[in-house]
């Protein structure tokens, strides 16, 4: 696959293929599904996206024993787990307020 | 003249009492018309007027005691009027223009107030006090207060009681200045003041129906000769570029010496002179009542008899002669002869109207105009002393008269003699000093008004002397005159106080008047007796001038060649006018026995005897007709012909100049509405359409804002990656 494949990047090609679809998975997912628990499962791939791309760059540019892109992919994982737990509350206080967890509903940010 | 001898007259205090008498009135005045709502005052106003006249008169009477009686007798250090003028006229140098000072002047003691300095125009009010003006203070301030007394009883309860005592005040001030000042223009104001004043009184009783016509025709009258007054003195300012009256004089004398030619008009002295003097005798010619311009004065009766008294018979109608007495020496021969034409009319015609006429008050009236006409005559044939003495005599025993007419109305509440009749019995202190004050106004020897108006006849008949048969008509007039004066008086008594009552009713409610208005009576009557005997005149020269009233050197060295007739200094010539006198006084008498005492008839008697005649003479020979169809119908035909100038001209330029702005603001408004207007809502209206557009972005939507988020970026990147 010459796209994939050129050179000096022939590593790169795949990582980028497979985070840049994570990526748009992530954002479809997070504007058009109407429930919240997807909308955070969306998000939790735009993370994911963004942490596959780290590791991908850490390994192509750092020397031995550079591990930025690694400590920054368990950043991004810690506080994704942190985000899953605040972002659930969120979605409990919204079930509190309207008896619903579809985001569509709520639009008072239009008034 | 030189300066009083008086120890009173060295310094400044004749200057302190002169202000006291002009002030006090005026405070008077203001602390009535201030205080009128308050109880003391609407209760007693008459007490503050009261006092402030008194301390005038006390001022007066020290004024005219040190000026007048004390003086020597005349002729002793006073110069002669001819050879006085001549001298001065010889002796002035030339290069001073001259500032000829009366007795007592406050310009000599620092008294001046610059009234007003306007460029050239320089005029400074002073006090100036001789012989005349002590005599005038002594007259108006007698009369004053004891109107002012007389009223306390008079208008008892009438409902403005202290808006009375207010203008009597007012016009006791305005009076007394006229007197005091130095100065054609202040004495201008004095005499407008005085002339509203009158106007204010005339129309007192203003809810009726007679009294506001009758002080409209008095101020009108009277502005219709204030207009040549006042043309008078801007001549005066013309060629003497003063209004200073004792510096006009030194300043006259400058020119007669040195014979320049006025500045005004390029006219000689004496044309200018003559117009001048003709111009300023219309003021006096209406204040005093004069034939043609005398048709105020029987209205005016209309007010309360008190100001009748005041205004009307003693002090301001006689201000026209006083203020011809002050200006006498500016008088050319013309006008002198002027003046004495004029005077003779009126006292003739005032005369014969006071025959006929049925109103006890217009009657006095008229015989105040024909005893005014009687000074002008004097003071137009030369005769200035016995003019201004007749002014001092007249005022007491026609004020006299005029408070027992005034009483008597107060009893029986009607001014129409038909009404009366009897009242002597009823009435004995108002009757007892009617009839000497009858007798006095009448010129019966050894009363006051005997010896001013002999000496008015004996200058008549030198002034017949020495001219043309034309001449002899004064004396004519004021001879025939006298007798008239007894008749018309007498018929008056006999109306009011002889024969049977005509009116049972008013005669029964008739009765005496309380005492604070017999008491003025009384001094008036007292007065209209003795108040020559304290005038330093021996007696027996008493039918001579008074040469205290001398008039300051006048005309006597101007070319025209004028002298006034000055003190009769023949014996013969007095003892002759005496004889005369006191025969027309009888033939009066025997008249009026022969018509009303024998005979007892009513009050219409003239009517049967004379008719046509008399009937013309009871309608006041058609003055009033007269005037009627000339100045009124050409008033208001000028005023119709004004109208139609103001609506046709001044109203269609306002009204064009409103139309037109009313064009201009339509075009602006019409631009307005289309272009500012349409501005503003062209930017509402594409505001509001694209907000239409934008607010669909806002959807409220937490994934729509997420979606338009990632698309920015996308096209953010994209433009990114293709402009890079």
């Amino acid at each position: 696959m010459p796209l994939l494949a050129a050179e000096g990047v022939s590593h790169l090609g795949g990582y980028f293929f497979i985070s840049s679809a994570m990526f748009v998975l992530g954002i479809f997912t997070m504007v058009t599904r109407r429930n919240a628990i997807y909308v955070l499962m969306g998000a939790e791939l735009i993370l994911n996206a963004a942490a596959l791309n780290f590791v991908a760059f850490a390994r192509h540019h750092g020397g031995a024993g550079a591990l930025d892109g690694q400590m920054f992919a368990i950043f991004i994982i810690i506080l994704a787990a942190a985000e899953a737990a605040v972002a659930l509350g969120i979605v409990l206080q919204l079930y509190h307020h309207f008896p619903t967890i579809d985001v569509s509903k709520p639009d008072r940010l239009g008034d | 003249m030189e300066p009083f001898d008086s120890p009173f007259f060295q310094g400044a205090t004749p200057g302190w009492y002169a202000l006291a008498i002009l002030l006090l009135p005026l405070a008077g005045f203001l602390f009535t018309a201030f205080t009128w709502k308050t109880a003391f005052t609407r209760k007693h106003g008459h007490v503050v007027p009261l006092a402030t006249i008194g301390v005038a008169l006390f001022c007066a009477l020290s004024i005219f005691k040190h000026a007048v009686i004390e003086q020597e007798p005349a002729g002793a250090h006073a110069p002669t009027a001819e050879h006085g003028g001549e001298k001065a006229a010889h002796e002035e140098p030339p290069a001073d223009l001259g500032d000829h000072r009366p007795a007592w002047s406050s310009k000599e003691h620092g008294g001046v107030y610059a009234l007003l300095s306007i460029g050239s125009l320089h005029v400074d009010a002073g006090i100036t006090i001789d012989a005349l003006t002590a005599t005038m203070l002594a007259v108006v301030c007698i009369v004053a207060f004891l109107v002012h007394l007389y009223s306390v009883g008079y208008m008892h309860g009438d409902k403005r009681f202290p808006r009375f005592f207010a203008f009597l005040q007012l016009f006791s001030f305005s009076m007394l200045g006229l007197v005091l000042t130095d100065n054609l223009l202040l004495l201008f104001c004095f005499w407008e003041l005085v002339g509203v004043c009158s106007y204010f009184l005339i129309g007192f009783w203003f809810e009726q129906d007679e009294p506001p016509k009758a002080s409209m025709k008095a101020f009108m009258t009277n502005r219709f000769g204030d207009v040549g007054f006042l043309l008078g003195i801007l001549f005066a300012w013309g060629i003497f570029k003063t209004f200073d009256i004792h510096e006009i004089y030194g300043r006259l004398q400058h020119m007669v010496a040195t014979n320049v030619e006025t500045s005004l008009f390029g006219w000689g002295l004496g044309a200018a002179l003559t117009v001048m003097g003709l111009l300023l005798f219309m003021g006096p010619m209406a204040k005093s009542a004069q034939v043609p311009l005398h048709v105020w004065l029987p209205d005016a009766m209309a007010g309360p008899t008190p100001v009748s008294a005041l205004i009307h018979a003693a002090t301001m109608v006689a201000a026209g002669v006083y203020m011809v007495g002050r200006v006498y020496f500016l008088f050319t021969p013309t006008v002198l002869g002027f003046i004495a034409i004029v005077g003779t009319i009126t006292a003739l015609v005032a005369a014969t109207i006071g025959l006929v006429h049925n109103n006890i008050k217009k009657v006095l009236a008229y015989s105040t105009c024909s005893q005014l006409g009687y000074m002008m005559l004097s003071l137009g044939v030369g005769g200035y002393s016995a003019g201004l003495f007749h002014l001092y005599t007249h005022a007491f025993f026609k004020a006299c008269l005029f408070l027992g007419a005034g009483s008597v109305i107060h009893a029986v509440h009607t001014e129409d003699m038909r009404e009366m009749g009897g009242l002597k019995s009823k009435m004995p202190s108002t009757y007892r000093t009617f009839f000497v004050a009858t007798l006095a106004l009448a010129g019966v020897p050894f009363l006051s008004g005997a010896f001013s108006k002999e000496l008015i006849v004996e200058h008549a008949i030198q002034w017949g002397m020495s001219g043309t048969l034309a001449h002899w008509l004064p004396a004519v007039v004021a001879i025939f005159g006298g007798g008239l004066t007894f008749f018309y008086m007498l018929r008056l008594l006999y109306l009011t106080f002889y024969g049977t009552p005509r009116d049972h009713h008013k005669f029964e409610h008739a009765h005496e008047s309380p005492s604070t208005m017999t008491v003025p009576l009384f001094v008036l009557g007292f007065l209209a007796i003795f108040s020559v005997d304290w005038l330093p005149i021996p007696l027996l020269r008493g039918l001579h001038v008074p040469e205290l009233l001398a008039p300051p050197p006048a005309l006597a060295s101007l070319a025209v060649g004028h002298a006034p007739h000055h003190g009769g200094e023949s014996l013969l010539l007095a003892f002759v006018v005496l004889v005369v006198s006191v025969a027309v006084l009888v033939a009066g008498y025997r008249l009026y026995v022969r018509t009303y005492k024998q005979r007892n008839p009513g009050p219409d008697v003239w009517y049967a005897r004379f008719g046509r005649l008399s009937t013309t003479v009871s309608r006041l020979y058609y003055f009033d007709e007269f005037y009627q169809a000339t100045v009124v119908r050409l008033g208001n035909a000028m005023s119709r012909a004004f109208t139609r100038f103001d609506v046709g001209v001044v109203d269609g330029a306002v009204n064009g100049v409103a139309s037109l702005g009313l064009a201009f603001s339509s075009v602006w408004g019409m631009f307005d509405r289309v272009v500012v207007d349409g501005a503003v809502n062209f930017f509402w209206h594409a505001s509001h359409a694209l907000s239409r557009v934008f607010r669909r972005l806002q959807t409220g939507n937490a994934q729509d804002y997420l979606a338009f988020a990632v698309g920015g970026i996308a096209l953010v990147s994209l433009l990114f990656v293709f402009l890079t």
